[in-house]
């Protein structure tokens, strides 16, 4: 393995790592208040089509970052309804806030596919090319991937160190006690429905504003569910989710470099580390997770009624 | 013989009386909310349902078509109906399909001299093995207690179309001088082709589905297996203390499972394309689970939802043809229906 290649993974993983830690954070937060959201793939693949679409429209990049935004918190509305609102199952729900991503996005991208754009500006890390071997496109990051890991820091400080993510941890370990110490709980669940909502729909922009630079259905493939194993590894604390996200991007660069440097291992072969990676790291790791897990997650909560 | 016609006319009307209504307001307001969204998204609904129903209802091919669509969505409905008995959850029906197909397809491609009396029960069992050992590995991962079915079945979904992707543009890739461009198997010898009949597409596959269906059925209601496992779906530490052997019940029940989902795979390859390609199923196996938990896992229910999923699916191929509309946009209607059972309004309340 040459020097260059080590630098290309390195880099390369700290960037595909960004947007996947953007959709962990925020189902972090929406499990510690007890709801477990497969809809996550849909919210990310919304935020991919709404991103690229309002970036094409406004000519902005951000415009289409801050438009996914939005759109992922609303459309997470739809699932906070349903769950907390309605006390629907939350695994039903969110396969079909899944299904109705992959219908809507598939809807809304249709007019964009093929369409390039420039993408959010790219700045190198200061100082790092005058390290030997470094090129000009290694370190190079936008924005939003500088922002990952500061943000997971953010959401730590919100949930362990605020009376906001005291409440939001009462709730998702026994929203009865909640209740009864005077917190409404349906708006705390609603409120952390919204956070998710929001950083995975940024997360889903990423991917196709800052990354792919295009529209593609169905191009998320299966990382809303790889977040969702990566909250269970992270054990739901925020900054042990950036070490799971560095790991998928570690195991995705080294996917793309190996294709890149004309490896002879088949590309199908190297698409499935990921996949297969993230289902190790559960199998080492996911045992432990009774102890931690929020206490109320996945019930469903009757107490107000 | 009265006494049990009876009980059967009863235990109809209790499960459908009201379920047939139930359903039915569901379909409406689904139906009309997809209007709505066709009509935000420029395109005609009125048309588009007119359209499907006069191309599924108004000739006997387009019948016949939508039988062809409902096979894979029965076996893989059966395929989430049967480990959600036991309390399992089964998403993985997608990844389960793939594996059949690809164990199938193999078997087809290597034994191809072998008399068709002979190749429609082999391919049957590699379809079954091959599905049901890929929902295994999760059900062994659940019984060891190790990481939950959910998740693992999920991901699962994503790694059994890269390897079929690896064998199709690899070491099965069809080289025969004038076949497509498009990377996918030889085509299947005519003795391991699943038989059609009436002239139609519809094959053997509804025969196996139904067969399945039946089995799922008999299995689960009249005899011990069927009530130990309510017993441990409805509470597994009190099955556990009285001497069942959960984690027997977890590998055996996703084997089948996943094998059921399996004979999908096999005969949508074997029955329908006669050759295996990359992306043949447009997510039969994520459907199946919607229809399992629309039909609360009674057959009934199932052949119902399938054959209502099956006019959905035909609907989105023509709405692509007709309107440009992109076939993922059935998900949409989909995700509608689930919708207004999630939301349960008083009128279509089930009873929890």
């Amino acid at each position: 393995m040459t020097w260059s290649l080590v630098l290309g993974i390195v880099s390369g993983t700290i960037m595909y790592g960004a947007p996947l830690l953007y959709a962990t954070l925020g189902e972090v937060v929406g499990q510690r208040a007890g709801m477990v959201n497969l809809g996550l793939e849909g919210i990310l693949l919304v935020g991919a089509s709404v991103g690229l679409a309002a970036s094409v429209v406004t000519g902005s990049p951000w415009a289409g970052i801050a438009a996914a935004g939005i759109a992922g918190c609303l459309f997470n509305l739809v699932y906070a309804f349903l769950v907390v609102s309605r006390k629907a199952n939350q695994l039903a729900s969110g396969l079909a806030l899944m299904f109705l991503g992959t219908g809507l996005s598939a809807m809304i991208g249709k007019a964009y596919i093929g369409r390039g754009i420039t993408g959010l500006a790219r700045y190198q890390v200061p100082g790092i090319s005058s390290l030997p071997g470094i090129t000009r496109t290694m370190f190079s990051y936008d924005l939003l991937v500088y922002l990952a890991a500061p943000v997971a820091v953010v959401v730590w400080w919100l949930i362990f160190r605020t009376r906001w993510g005291l409440g939001l941890r009462a709730v998702g370990e026994s929203p009865s006690a909640a209740f009864a110490a005077g917190r409404r709980v349906s708006w705390a669940e609603y409120q952390a429905a919204m956070f998710c909502g929001l950083m995975s729909g940024i997360a889903g922009a990423h991917l196709s504003v800052a990354l792919a630079r295009t529209w593609t259905e169905g191009m998320t493939g299966g990382r809303g569910f790889i977040a969702v194993a990566l909250v269970i590894f992270s054990k739901w604390h925020p900054l042990r989710a950036i070490v799971g996200a560095l790991v998928f991007g570690g195991a995705v660069t080294v996917g793309l470099q190996l294709q890149a440097s004309g490896s002879t291992i088949s590309p199908f072969v190297l698409n499935m580390i990921p996949y297969v990676l993230t289902l190790g790291i559960l199998l080492i790791w996911g045992g432990a997770r009774r102890l931690v897990a929020p206490a109320a997650l996945g019930r469903v909560y009757f107490g107000e009624e | 013989m009265v006494r049990a016609l009876k009980r059967v006319g009863e235990t109809l009307r209790k499960r459908w009386g009201l379920g047939a209504v139930r359903y039915t307001v569901i379909l409406i307001v689904a139906l009309l909310a997809y209007g709505l969204v066709l009509l935000i998204a420029g395109k005609d609904p009125i048309k588009a349902y007119v359209d499907t129903f006069t191309f599924t209802f108004g000739s006997a091919y387009g019948f016949s078509e939508l039988l062809v669509r409902m096979t894979p969505l029965l076996l893989t409905a059966v395929a989430v109906a049967l480990p959600s008995r036991l309390g399992l959850i089964n998403v993985g029906g997608e990844g389960q399909l793939y594996m059949g197909a690809w164990l199938a397809t193999w078997g087809a491609i290597t034994f191809v001299s072998l008399p068709q009396a002979a190749f429609i029960p082999l391919l049957i069992l590699l379809g079954f093995v091959g599905g049901g050992t890929w929902a295994a590995i999760a059900g062994f991962f659940r019984a060891r207690g190790w990481v939950n079915e959910t998740i693992t079945t999920l991901l699962m979904n994503y790694v059994a179309p890269l390897i079929v992707g690896f064998f199709i543009y690899g070491a099965w890739r069809s080289r025969v001088p004038g076949a497509s461009a498009f990377p996918q198997s030889a085509t299947f010898p005519p003795a391991a082709r699943l038989p059609r009949f009436f002239g139609t597409r519809v094959h053997l596959g509804l025969v196996l589905a139904l067969v399945a269906l039946g089995i799922f059925w008999f299995m689960l209601e009249r005899t011990k297996w069927g009530l130990k496992m309510r017993a441990i779906g409805g509470n597994p530490e009190a099955a556990r203390r009285l001497g069942m052997r959960l984690g027997l019940y977890f590998v055996v029940v996703m084997f089948i499972a996943g094998g059921i989902a399996g004979l999908a795979g096999m005969a949508e390859v074997s029955g329908l394309h006669w050759r295996l390609s990359a992306g043949f199923s447009p997510g039969y196996g994520f459907v199946g689970f919607l229809i399992s938990w629309l039909s609360g896992g009674s057959a009934i229910g199932i052949v119902t939802m399938s054959f209502v999923l099956a006019i959905v699916f035909a609907g989105g191929s023509l709405l692509q043809i007709t309107q440009g509309v992109p076939f993922a946009a059935v998900n949409v209607l989909m995700a509608l229906i689930l919708f207004a059972v999630l939301i349960r309004p008083r009128l279509v309340r089930r009873k929890a």
